[in-house]
């Protein structure tokens, strides 16, 4: 009984964990919050200081190199290029905690802000290694 | 002096874990409160560790140090599961294990709304000689404690606790507020208690620079938690209140220090609780058993 209890346990929590990367989230993005754009003055500062952030909250989940891991889903990605700044915002606040992405509402505007921009930047730029400059810094 | 002596290892230890960078590490996002819960969820797949720590010397009560231990993990970013193990040491008397503490917290909504609820169901294993004061039920009062550990450890209490935990993010501030309602598994009524926090981050954006030290890695606030009586004594009446300031710094390496004296704010109360939290986040532990690629 024990066992069952436990297998279906982990079935349900893999499901769960396996339909993290389908896009869904996108659909519930209101067209207020869909339509916002970056309100930080300068990108590349903003990129620069997303870089650091994302080294330090979102790299161990989605790589190093923004290159997904398991279930967790690449963020160099034709989704995320075509996702405007307002749908990244919104997902980075409210999360999508029944596909496994943790809702970053604690964390201040600004510094989600600086993430989208430093999104924008790697989508951009191609898989550029986001935490190089990092890296060398924690060595 | 003894206590303090004893706890400088683990002192030691958390303050060199600080400095080391890992890379297994990632920072928490909790708000900087001892007692109140916010909505806050563990990272999926994330195990924290972390050992509060607490110090007081109330008056006709010997001093006191107690240690809890919490073990949390993030099972889905909408259900946190959490272990705790609490111990103290008394001043002239002993040392002793006092009992443990499983909760289960599950946010039931999908999206962030200007009130976010988190339900909490807690079992609870302890004897009355717990002085961990993570939280404040019934009409519990410092004076509890004047006696010897011997006769506190031989009453024990195994209970069911539920909170409602209410939490807002706005501007960078959050508050949240935490409706406690306790029902031992024995004949006695149901016992209620409250916790209160709020707390902010030191900047509002990240600095272009790699930093330890820098203001984003702090957060200050402050909290305010206490008794509400019985169901058949409800009420502000005869309990104790703590309220204090609260610090938090948060190392890029996965380390959080939480500080903060709280003070009692009536008769029934201890003058000075002295807190400190140390923790540690490891990231991604379920990627141990093979889940990632």
């Amino acid at each position: 009984m024990k066992r069952l209890l436990a297998r279906t346990l982990l079935v349900v929590t893999a499901g769960l964990l396996m339909g993290a990367a389908d896009g869904s989230w996108l659909r519930r993005v209101p067209e207020s919050a869909r339509c916002r754009t970056n309100p930080l003055p300068d990108q590349q500062a903003a990129a620069q200081a997303g870089l650091h952030l994302y080294a330090n909250q979102c790299a161990r989940c989605h790589g190093d190199h923004a290159q997904g891991k398991g279930s967790r889903p690449p963020l160099v990605s034709e989704r995320v290029a075509r996702a405007t700044d307002g749908e990244l915002a919104w997902l980075l606040r409210n999360g999508n905690a029944w596909k496994g992405m943790p809702s970053w509402s604690s964390m201040p505007e600004a510094e989600r802000w600086q993430l989208v921009a430093y999104l924008r930047r790697i989508n951009r730029n191609g898989s550029e290694p986001p935490t190089g400059a990092v890296q060398g810094e924690r060595r | 002096m003894a206590l303090r002596r004893k706890s400088y290892p683990l002192l030691a230890f958390y303050l060199l874990l600080s400095l080391v960078p890992v890379r297994g590490a990632a920072r928490a996002q909790e708000p900087p409160y001892f007692v109140t819960y916010s909505h806050v969820m563990e990272e999926p797949g994330n195990l924290e560790l972390a050992s509060q720590n607490l110090y007081a010397a109330p008056r006709d009560t010997n001093a006191f140090y107690a240690q809890t231990v919490e073990l949390e993990y993030g099972v889905t970013a909408w259900y946190t599961a959490e272990l705790y193990l609490q111990g103290q040491s008394t001043e002239r008397d002993s040392t002793v294990f006092t009992g443990f503490r499983i909760e289960q917290r599950l946010r039931p909504l999908r999206t962030e709304h200007w009130i976010n609820p988190v339900l909490y169901v807690e079992y609870e294993d302890h004897n009355h000689a717990d002085k961990s004061f993570l939280e404040v039920v019934d009409h519990d009062v410092i004076s509890d404690q004047q006696a010897s550990n011997a006769e506190l450890r031989a009453s024990v209490e195994r209970a069911l606790e539920g909170k409602l935990i209410l939490s807002s993010n706005r501007n960078g501030f959050n508050l949240s507020e935490n409706i406690i309602a306790e029902k031992s598994l024995s004949n006695k009524p149901w016992e209620f208690g409250y916790a209160i926090g709020g707390s902010r981050a030191l900047a509002s954006a990240a600095s272009i620079r790699a930093c330890r030290l820098c203001r984003q890695n702090f957060a200050v606030g402050g909290e305010i938690f206490g008794g509400l009586g019985t169901r058949y004594e409800f009420g502000f009446g005869n309990t104790s209140v703590y309220s204090g300031p609260t610090v938090a710094y948060r190392g890029p390496s996965g380390f959080t220090v939480t500080l903060g004296p709280e003070f009692g704010l009536n008769a029934n109360s201890a003058q000075v609780l002295w807190r400190m939290k140390l923790a540690y986040e490891f990231s991604q532990i379920r990627d141990l058993w093979g889940r990632a690629k």
